[in-house]
């Protein structure tokens, strides 16, 4: 049953030219910082022979786009994710799921496999950037499959977060405006734990700060720990929201 | 109608609240298989929160709904598994063609695969959508939109079908389609109707409930309104009109008033008409009867009666003079 709900999701994604239109911008924008990359590196490859211990190609062209990504994708997802919920409200098709006999943690979690499916196939066409240089050179096999990993559980933090969002407002666009916040607050949040070493709790809460260590292929389960909470925290709470919507108004 | 004992839907003592505000007050009735019920109502009655109450989309403040004798609160899937549900704005995917959006309703109702397509062309046929098949639901004009929302509701052929006004928007020939159906599906499953339309309940129903202000007013069947619209006076006219007094003299007359010139209302016995022996007498006698008739309260005054709580007369006999002439 959440597999129906999940491939209905994609095909209304891929039915409307939005889906199509983010793909398109992304994958876009993503060739040209790949392309900025890979011309730095020629430059400096000359310089890098010389080095003792140099960098390789996949510190100096994965890893910066891959940190890239997870910028541009900040921006996006919330209107991939906008949609979700908010929409069937104020079109009234929710009411189609509410009186099947399908539970509301069926109907959310397989709006959040649909919308993951998505993402998978957005981050499979960027994936296949970086994999381009196998044709001229080698990568560390290990580092892009942890930057990989890092973007995916990044976005579907993503994703959760903005599937929560959908669930309290029957307006895609506030959806997609206070998804925007909260993930950027959560980016910059130990922005000034900086300033004042001791506020651990703001470093630890920031999406970047578990994000970065996986990029850079040091791979703690605590981030990734982090990460399943995050996504958990949100399900519940859309599943909940949904669920206070039957009973008192 | 094949009315059975089995009960379907039961709703016991159900209240809502929304904030201080109470849109249902300690709501009671029994569906039997085989049963069409009308739920009438002015605006604001308590008519969709009841409907949404009953398919599980609202949970009540208080009380209890079982459909098929399962609790909806305690055991939602399976009580929903019973349940055809078409709200007011029928919910279809707008970017899908007829065949998928009923596709993906048909998986929704864990319908086994093997019969998924003779469901999805048995719920187009019955709904008149095979033509449409193929085309997106948001090009179709309204009215086939809620035949799409009809299909859906009935594809899993569920014991209880909900149809919240499901002949808002269709032509006069779809609305008789529409309502021979709603008396198909009355042959075997339960069928609850909301309507603003009040002549509908007449031709579809069998037992009607009428709600005002959250509370239950008046719960009867058809047969019964009908004859609560039989009121029983008769209007008679005349061009040489005898004396008011010469018409009380006839057997079963109460009253007898007079609405204008040569204009008479008689009010008599229900048991009694008298209209015979007028007719025979007026011959008679010379009064050179014009008109007579039976006087009939329609739905509306029944309806205005009921849910207006002041004293109020149904029938103004201004009103029906103006009838008369015209």
């Amino acid at each position: 049953m959440i597999m129906t709900i999940a491939s209905r999701e994609v095909r209304s994604l891929f039915l409307s030219p939005l889906a199509w239109s983010i793909l398109a911008v992304v994958q876009f924008i993503m060739g040209y910082l790949f392309l900025g990359q890979l011309d730095l590196f020629l430059q400096i490859q000359s310089r890098l022979v010389a080095m003792n211990d140099a960098p390789g190609i996949t510190e100096i062209v994965v890893t910066p786009i891959f940190a890239n990504a997870a910028m541009i994708l900040l921006l996006v997802i919330p209107l991939i994710t906008m949609r979700l919920i908010s929409e069937e409200k104020r079109t009234q098709t929710l009411t189609l799921l509410l009186s099947a006999p399908v539970s509301i943690t069926e109907i959310v979690l397989g709006k959040f496999i649909g919308i993951m499916f998505f993402i998978l196939i957005m981050l499979l066409l960027m994936a296949l950037m970086p994999l381009s240089l196998l044709a001229g050179g080698t990568l560390d096999y290990g580092m892009v499959a942890s930057a990989f990993l890092a973007l995916l559980l990044l976005l579907a933090s993503f994703a959760s977060a903005g599937l929560f969002m959908s669930t309290i407002t029957n307006q895609p666009t506030i959806a997609a405006i206070s998804t925007f916040g909260l993930l950027l607050l959560l980016w910059i949040i130990d922005w000034s734990a900086d300033f004042a070493k001791a506020d651990t709790v703001l470093s630890y809460l920031s999406l970047l700060n578990h994000y970065r260590p996986l990029l850079e292929g040091i791979f703690k389960s605590s981030d990734i720990i982090y990460y399943l909470l995050f996504i958990i925290t949100f399900l519940t709470l859309s599943i909940r929201r949904l669920n206070a919507d039957r009973l008192q108004h | 109608m094949s009315a059975t004992d089995e009960i379907l839907v039961s709703v016991k003592g159900v209240s809502r609240f929304y904030g201080s505000l109470c849109a249902v007050n300690n709501l009671s009735f029994d569906i039997h298989r085989g049963e069409v019920l009308g739920l009438l109502g002015p605006n604001g009655a308590g008519k969709s929160t009841t409907i949404q109450m009953i398919t599980g989309n609202l949970a009540p403040s208080f009380g209890q709904i079982s459909i098929n004798s399962i609790d909806i609160l305690d055991r939602p899937k399976k009580a929903k598994q019973y349940l055809g549900y078409l709200p007011e704005h029928p919910p279809v995917y707008k970017e899908f063609s007829v065949d998928e959006y009923l596709h993906f309703c048909a998986k929704l109702h864990h319908i086994k695969h093997s019969e998924r397509q003779a469901a999805i062309n048995t719920a187009k046929q019955r709904c008149n959508l095979n033509e449409v098949g193929k085309r997106l639901i948001g090009n179709l004009s309204k009215g086939f939109q809620q035949r799409v929302g009809i299909a859906q509701a009935i594809i899993h052929s569920p014991p209880v079908v909900i149809l919240d006004e499901p002949t808002v928007g269709l032509d006069p020939i779809q609305i008789r389609e529409i309502r021979s159906l709603i008396r198909e599906l009355g042959e075997d499953h339960s069928v609850i109707l909301s309507t603003h339309i009040l002549p509908e309940v007449t031709t579809t129903c069998d037992k009607v409930l009428i709600i005002d202000k959250g509370s239950i007013v008046l719960t009867e069947t058809t047969e019964d309104l009908q004859k609560r619209m039989q009121s029983s006076s008769l209007f008679v006219g005349f061009h040489q009109a005898p004396d008011a007094k010469e018409l009380h003299k006839f057997a079963g007359v109460d009253s007898v008033e007079i609405t204008k010139e040569g204009y008479f209302r008689i009010h008599h016995n229900p048991d009694i008409d008298p209209s015979e022996q007028i007719v025979l007498k007026s011959v008679e006698q010379g009064w050179r009867l014009i008109e007579i008739r039976p006087e009939q309260l329609s739905l509306e005054e029944v309806f205005v009666d009921i849910t207006t709580t002041e004293e109020h007369n149904p029938v103004n006999s201004g009103d029906v003079v103006e009838v008369a002439i015209s």
